[in-house]
């Protein structure tokens, strides 16, 4: 009987909290609306075919599952909203760069069961001045956090991916 | 055979065929012909693209996930027992596959099912066993709520055991038979996160049912939810620290009323204390575990089993991004709480290789120190596992 009031307790103590909603850390476009100070340039669209489909697969480690992604630039500075999986559901990620470095990496949506440390800063930061080797890696450590192994791999995917398509759009001739 | 594009017809019309095309006026409204054709193409080419987009979008993704992960391990070890069995040994120890469906954003099933050593059946050396099959509620951004089947919030491995993600080829031997990985259970659920990085477990559920006939050993009291007896039930909690990058700090209790589950009275209540830390800073990592049981009852007191600890200490280190070395060292006592030697002590150092980031090919060596009697294996073992 005792345990038949602790279960009821249990359930009760998480029914009383806040009604649910999504995790939806910042909606994409005021993301970019504070990334652009409110001036938002007009998206460009980047297909991602050849070359481009072949460096993605070997960042991602599997086929991209988009044919084209949306950009946003200004002069040198680039802004991404991109999504990859974690375990389960997609993370969306808005990552900005400028001059080949990362400038700010921030999880908007984030719908995964677990892992949701990846949400804040203290994890993100790390992400911040880092750019692409010859390998196509970052050029720093991302330490990880336990047990959210598949969340932090899909960001250090994003950014490398993003870092990618920002040279290939800055650079071309 | 490659067709002209309209372009390049009208290319070789201009250059070649001038003199016999009419007026500027015609070219002209060719060329406005074709460049109000490229606008359509490129309209229905963009609403092709985002229609492919929306059906692979989030609110559209499928919500059927399916996963799993295996491992096949070579065991060569030999047995210092004096007429001890060697263990030299090929098995699938695991083959697992997840399966869980989105009914809705808030509302999740999840179920993982396990066949072990291969071929199971009467008299057959495997077994397949439901580990996990529970109903999960967000109740809001920060607490969930699980019913069902699943695994209990304490250690390093029992709630993460995929291959890829440990040392070793055999799960270390304190969780094992500590802990008492791998360890599932049924009953209720919270989960909580507040701050940047604490969360809390909140679990009722089925308690271990030992007996004397098996020492008071925890592991042989796991019911795995097969017609457990429920008379006595466990309270499980748990706060875990993960708010700096490569650290966990966790910490868990549980207390079982029961540990007999029948009323033996020369056996009661129980209680288990666990604690683990984690950290991981570039190439380098550490993981550190202690765990100890408190059995009341004069039973368990009068075989030692009313204590029973272990802890390990690893640290290892990444050589690249595919290779990283460790080593291990593992104490346990299932009958701490007496005066003789009851203690094992194993150490391990190894490889792991991962050729991609969900494969592993793992190597180690192992020596053991066992109290006598007990069989006491030295030896290497090679696996390879998986995941996806």
């Amino acid at each position: 009987m005792k345990f038949t009031i602790q279960l009821v307790f249990i359930f009760c103590a998480g029914l009383l909290s806040l009604p649910a909603s999504g995790e939806v850390h910042q909606k994409p476009e005021a993301f970019l609306q504070q990334v652009f100070e409110n001036q938002i340039p007009d998206p460009e669209m980047l297909w991602i075919t050849g070359e481009l489909r072949d460096t993605a697969e070997q960042i991602l480690q599997h086929k991209p599952t988009s044919l084209r992604t949306r950009y946003w630039q200004s002069d040198q500075r680039t802004a991404w909203i991109l999504e990859e999986i974690g375990k389960e559901q997609p993370i969306t990620v808005g990552i900005v760069i400028s001059d080949d470095r990362i400038e700010t990496v921030k999880v908007l949506i984030f719908r995964e069961s677990r892992g949701w440390e990846v949400k804040y800063p203290f994890f993100t930061n790390q992400f911040k001045q880092a750019k692409l080797d010859s390998e196509l890696e970052l050029n720093t450590d991302i330490d990880g956090i336990t047990g959210a192994t598949l969340s932090v791999r899909a960001l250090t995917k994003l950014s490398r991916l993003a870092l990618y398509f920002h040279q290939h759009v800055t650079h071309k001739s | 055979m490659k067709r002209a594009t309209p372009i390049a017809l009208i290319t070789a019309g201009l250059l070649g065929s001038a003199p016999v095309l009419a007026s500027e006026q015609e070219l002209r409204q060719e060329i406005d012909n074709l460049k109000q054709q490229n606008q359509t193409i490129m309209e229905r080419l963009n609403a092709t693209s985002e229609m492919i987009e929306s059906n692979r979008s989030a609110g559209g993704a499928s919500p059927v996930n399916i996963g799993g992960y295996g491992e096949l391990h070579y065991n060569n070890l030999s047995n210092n027992l004096a007429g001890g069995d060697d263990k030299e040994m090929l098995d699938f120890h695991r083959f697992v596959l997840f399966f869980g469906y989105e009914y809705t954003d808030d509302i999740r099933f999840f179920s993982e099912l396990e066949v072990e050593h291969a071929y199971s059946g009467e008299s057959k050396p495997g077994a397949v066993e439901l580990e996990q099959a529970y109903v999960e509620f967000d109740l809001n951004n920060k607490t969930s709520a699980k019913g069902g089947l699943f695994l209990v919030p304490v250690g390093i491995l029992n709630e993460t055991h995929e291959p890829p993600t440990f040392y070793g080829v055999e799960r270390n031997p304190v969780e094992n038979k500590i802990v008492p990985t791998t360890w599932w259970t049924s009953g209720a659920e919270l989960t909580g996160r507040f701050g940047q990085g604490f969360s809390y477990n909140l679990g009722l559920h089925e308690g271990l049912a030992t007996s004397a006939a098996d020492d008071f050993a925890v592991r042989d009291g796991r019911q795995k939810s097969a017609k457990a007896t429920a008379s006595d039930l466990a309270t499980t909690a748990r706060i875990k620290y993960t708010g700096m990058p490569g650290l966990e700090l966790a910490a868990t209790f549980q207390h079982q009323s029961d540990m007999t589950q029948d009323g033996t009275d020369n056996a009661g209540s129980a209680n288990l204390i666990e604690a683990h830390a984690i950290y991981t800073k570039g190439a380098f990592g550490l993981r550190a575990l202690y765990a100890t049981w408190d059995l009341d009852g004069s039973g368990p007191a009068a075989i030692g089993a009313d204590e029973q600890t272990g802890w390990f200490i690893e640290p290892s280190y990444k050589l690249t991004n595919k290779f990283g070395v460790f080593a291990r060292h593992n104490v346990w006592d299932n009958q701490a709480g007496n005066s003789t030697d009851t203690e094992f002590t194993q150490t391990d150092v190894g490889f792991n290789y991962w050729p991609h980031e969900d494969v592993v090919i793992k190597m180690d060596y192992q020596t053991q120190d066992a109290p006598a009697g007990e069989n006491e294996y030295d030896g290497f073992n090679v696996g390879i596992g998986y995941q996806f």
